[in-house]
C-alpha cells in the first residue's frame, strides 16, 4: 500500500512538472513501417534509450502494414505540428511520401531515412542505413570461397523478396551475384544476369511459407542446387523445411542477410551457413544522436565515405570462418542480435 | 443476337411443327446447337463443381505440355497438395462463412494466433503438447464464437466484424508471441506431435504430408455434414434466404453462431498444418491468408450470395491456384505474370458464376 501511495504522489507531481520540463526538451520523431517486425521493434527500443541519456522526448508512430503511406504522412504532419525539432523515418513507400518530407524540411525540421533511402535520395537531409550491397557481396564472397573450385560450377537459387524490385532486395539480390562472381550488368536490376550457375529466381514475401514454396519448385526445376541465397532468414528457415523433405540438408549452402536471433541461432545450428548482420538499434540511436546534435549547433550529418548515406554498419556471422574474412561466430552474434 | 428468339420457339412441338412440315430433318442442326447451350447452362447449373474441374484438368494438360513429365510426376503433383494445404484447410471455414452469405476476413489471423498459442504453450509454458494443441484448438473454437455473437446477437455484417476480429486477433498475436519466432529446432526437441502435419507418408513416388491428408479428411467430413444432415441443409437454406429459413422453423441464428464456431476450429486445424509445413511458430505467417482463402473459394465456384456452392469447389480453386503458381514457376515465368494469372483467374470465375446463376 505505501508502495502504492508513494507512486501515486510521484505520478501527481509528475504529471504537474512535466508540461514545464517537456517544453525545454528536444522533441524527436520516429516513423517505422510497421510496430510487428521485430527490427522495427528494436529500432525503437535504440530510439528509446538514445533519447532517454540525452533526455529528449521521443514520439513514436508507425504504419499499419508495410506500404502504408497514408499513416507516415499523417505521423509527419503531426510532427510539425507538435514543434519536432527531427524526424526519423523508415519509409513505407519512398517515392510517395517525398513532398510530406519536403514540408517537414521546409518547417525547418532534420529529415533522416532510416534503413530505406528516399527517392531522390537527397529528399532526406541524410540516409542511415546497412550497406546492403555490402552486406550481400559477404555473403557471396563466402559462399564462392567455401565451395572453393565447385563454385565454377555451382547451381544456386535466389530466393528474393517480392515482385517490386524495391531498393533492399534488388541491393542484396546483386550484392550477392556480384560476391560470388557473377557478372549482374545492370546493379538496379534483378534477374538481368545470364550466369548459368543461377538456376532460378522466385518471391518468399520474407516469411517462412514463402521460403520453402519457392525452394520446393526450384527444386523441381533443378535438383542439383547447392547454394540458396535467401533475402532474409525467416526465408531462409523455410528454405531450409524444404531441403529436409527432399534430403538435401547436408550438400547444400544456404545464406542470408538480417541477423535476428532465430537466424543467429539456425546458424549455430548449421541451417544457415552465413548471414551478414545488420544493425537496427545502433541505426536508430544514431539517428536521435544526429538530431540532438543539430538541434544544439545547427549541424547536419555527413554521409560515410565513398558512400551516399551513412553506413551503420555489416557484420559477417558464420560458424566457418575463412582465412582472411572478418567474421564473428553465432556465440558472439547472439549478444548482438535483434528480435 | 438472335439467340433469346430462337430458344424461345424451338420449343418441343413447335420444332416437331416445323420438322413436319419441311418433312425431313434439314433444320436439325441448329436446333441440337441451341440445345447444346442450354444443356451446357443447366449443367453447369446442377453441378457447381464441373466448371472448376474443368478448368483444372485443362490447366494440368497445358502445363504437362509446356514445362514436360517433370510438371506430371506423382511427386510434383503431391507436391502442389503440399501448398494448398492450409490455403485449402483455410478454404474450408471460408466456404462454411461464404454459403451463409458471410464472409470472414479474420481467418489468418484465427491461425497465426492458434499457432502461436500452440508453439507457446508447449515451449513456453512447457504443458504436453497434446495439451497445447488442444488448448490451440479451443482458442480457434473461441474466436468463431466471438464472430458469431457478433454477427448474431449484435446484428453486425460479417464483413465489419470479421474486419474488426482480425485487427483484434493479429495484435493479440503479435503481443502474446512478442513478435518472437520459435524455432523448427525447438519445437523438434520439446513438441513433435506439433510437426506431425509436416510429416510424409510416400505412395508411388508421391510424398503426402499428413497435412494434406488431414486436409482431404475435413473436405469430406465437411461434404457430408453438409450434405447428409440436419444441420447442413439447415446452413444452405439460411444462407439462401434467411427469412424463409426462419418461416420454415429454422432457428438461423443459432444456425450462423455454429457455422462460425466450426470455421474458428478449422482455422486452428490449420495452425496445426502451418506449423507442420514451416516448421517454426511465426507471429508474421499467414498475411495475405484470408484473401487467398476467398480467392479459392470464388474461384472454386461458390457463389458470393450465398446458399449456392459445392464444398469440393473450394478444394478445385485451391489446386488451381497452386497448379497455376507450381506450373508457371517450372516454366520460369516472372512472379507478377502468376498473381497477373490469378486475378485473371477471379474474374473469369465470378463471370462464370453470373452466368450459370441466370435459370
Amino acid at each position: 500500500m505505501k508502495f502504492k501511495a508513494g507512486l501515486l504522489a510521484l505520478a501527481v507531481s509528475a504529471s504537474l512538472i512535466s508540461p514545464l520540463t517537456l517544453a525545454d526538451k528536444v522533441v524527436v520523431g520516429l516513423i517505422t513501417k510497421t510496430n510487428t517486425n521485430p527490427f522495427f521493434v528494436k529500432m525503437r527500443e535504440g530510439a528509446q534509450q538514445q533519447a532517454d541519456e540525452l533526455g529528449m522526448d521521443l514520439r513514436t508512430f508507425s504504419g499499419r502494414f508495410d506500404g502504408d503511406n497514408e499513416s507516415q504522412v499523417q505521423a509527419i504532419e503531426n510532427l510539425i505540428a507538435s514543434g519536432a525539432k527531427g524526424i526519423l523515418i523508415a519509409p513505407s513507400d519512398p517515392v510517395a511520401v517525398v513532398p510530406a518530407i519536403d514540408r517537414a524540411r521546409e518547417a525547418g525540421l532534420l529529415v533522416i531515412a532510416l534503413d530505406t533511402p528516399l527517392s531522390p535520395a537527397d529528399a532526406a537531409d541524410a540516409t542511415f542505413a546497412t550497406d546492403n550491397y555490402k552486406a550481400g557481396v559477404l555473403i557471396g564472397m563466402w559462399a564462392a570461397e567455401q565451395l572453393g573450385d565447385k563454385a565454377a560450377d555451382a547451381k544456386i537459387a535466389m530466393l528474393n523478396l517480392n515482385s517490386s524490385m524495391i531498393t533492399v532486395d534488388v541491393a542484396r539480390n546483386q550484392g550477392f551475384l556480384e560476391g560470388f562472381g557473377i557478372e549482374v550488368f545492370d546493379p538496379n536490376r534483378i534477374g538481368d544476369e545470364n550466369d548459368p550457375r543461377i538456376v532460378g529466381q522466385d518471391v518468399t514475401q520474407g516469411a517462412e511459407e514463402g521460403g520453402r514454396t519457392a525452394m520446393e519448385n526450384l527444386l523441381q526445376r533443378e535438383p542439383g542446387i547447392n547454394v540458396v541465397y535467401t533475402i532474409n532468414e525467416p526465408a531462409a528457415a523455410g528454405a531450409y523445411e524444404a531441403l529436409k523433405a527432399a534430403g538435401r540438408t547436408d550438400d547444400v549452402l544456404i545464406v542470408s542477410v538480417d541477423g535476428g536471433c532465430p537466424g543467429v541461432e539456425n546458424v549455430r545450428d548449421g541451417v544457415i551457413g552465413a548471414t551478414s548482420m545488420q544493425f537496427p538499434l545502433r541505426m536508430a540511436a544514431m539517428g536521435v544522436e544526429a538530431i540532438y546534435e543539430f538541434a544544439n549547433t545547427g549541424k547536419k550529418p555527413d554521409a560515410s565515405e565513398g558512400l551516399d548515406f551513412v553506413n551503420t554498419g555489416v557484420e559477417l556471422i558464420t560458424d566457418q570462418p575463412l582465412p582472411g574474412f572478418d567474421s564473428k561466430s553465432s556465440k558472439d552474434g547472439m549478444d548482438l542480435c535483434w528480435g | 443476337m438472335s439467340q433469346p428468339d430462337t430458344l424461345k420457339t424451338s420449343q418441343a412441338a413447335d420444332h416437331e411443327l416445323v420438322a413436319a412440315a419441311a418433312g425431313g430433318n434439314f433444320a436439325s442442326f441448329e436446333v441440337e446447337k441451341v440445345a447444346f447451350k442450354d444443356k451446357l447452362h443447366r449443367f453447369f447449373h446442377s453441378h457447381p463443381t464441373a466448371a472448376p474441374t474443368i478448368v483444372l484438368l485443362l490447366a494440368i494438360l497445358a502445363f504437362s505440355s509446356i514445362v514436360g513429365e517433370r510438371f506430371l510426376q506423382p511427386f510434383n503433383m503431391s507436391l502442389i497438395l503440399q501448398q494448398v494445404t492450409i490455403i485449402g484447410i483455410l478454404g474450408i471455414a471460408q466456404t462454411l462463412i461464404i454459403l451463409t452469405a458471410g464472409i470472414d476476413l479474420s481467418v489468418g489471423a484465427i491461425m497465426v494466433l492458434t499457432s502461436v498459442v500452440m508453439g507457446r504453450m508447449s515451449i513456453e509454458v512447457g504443458l504436453p503438447p497434446s495439451a497445447a494443441l488442444a488448448i490451440g484448438l479451443l482458442v480457434g473454437a473461441l474466436a468463431g464464437f466471438i464472430n458469431g455473437q457478433l454477427v448474431t446477437r449484435f446484428r453486425l455484417p460479417p464483413f465489419i466484424v470479421t474486419l474488426g476480429t482480425w485487427n483484434i486477433f493479429f495484435a493479440l498475436n503479435l503481443w502474446y508471441s512478442k513478435s518472437e519466432t520459435i524455432r523448427s529446432q525447438a519445437i523438434d526437441q520439446a513438441a513433435p506431435l506439433l510437426h506431425w502435419t509436416g510429416k510424409t507418408v510416400e505412395l508411388f513416388g508421391a510424398k503426402l504430408s499428413y497435412g494434406s491428408l488431414l486436409m482431404l479428411a475435413l473436405f469430406f467430413i465437411v461434404w457430408y455434414a453438409l450434405n447428409w444432415t440436419a444441420w447442413g441443409r439447415h446452413v444452405y437454406a439460411t444462407g439462401d434466404d434467411p427469412a424463409a429459413a426462419r418461416l420454415a422453423g429454422i432457428r438461423t441464428d443459432r444456425v450462423l453462431l455454429s457455422v462460425y464456431v466450426a470455421a474458428g476450429f478449422i482455422c486452428a486445424i490449420g495452425a496445426w498444418a502451418l506449423i507442420g509445413r514451416i516448421g517454426s511458430v511465426s507471429p508474421q505467417a499467414g498475411m495475405t491468408a484470408n484473401l487467398d482463402s476467398i480467392t479459392a473459394v470464388v474461384i472454386g465456384g461458390c457463389s458470393l450470395f450465398g446458399g449456392r456452392g459445392a464444398i469440393f469447389g473450394t478444394l478445385i480453386g485451391a489446386l488451381i491456384v497452386g497448379v497455376f503458381r507450381n506450373g508457371l514457376a517450372l516454366a520460369g515465368v516472372d512472379v507478377l505474370w502468376q498473381e497477373f494469372t490469378i486475378g485473371v483467374l477471379i474474374i473469369v470465375a465470378v463471370g462464370m458464376d453470373q452466368w450459370i446463376r441466370k435459370v
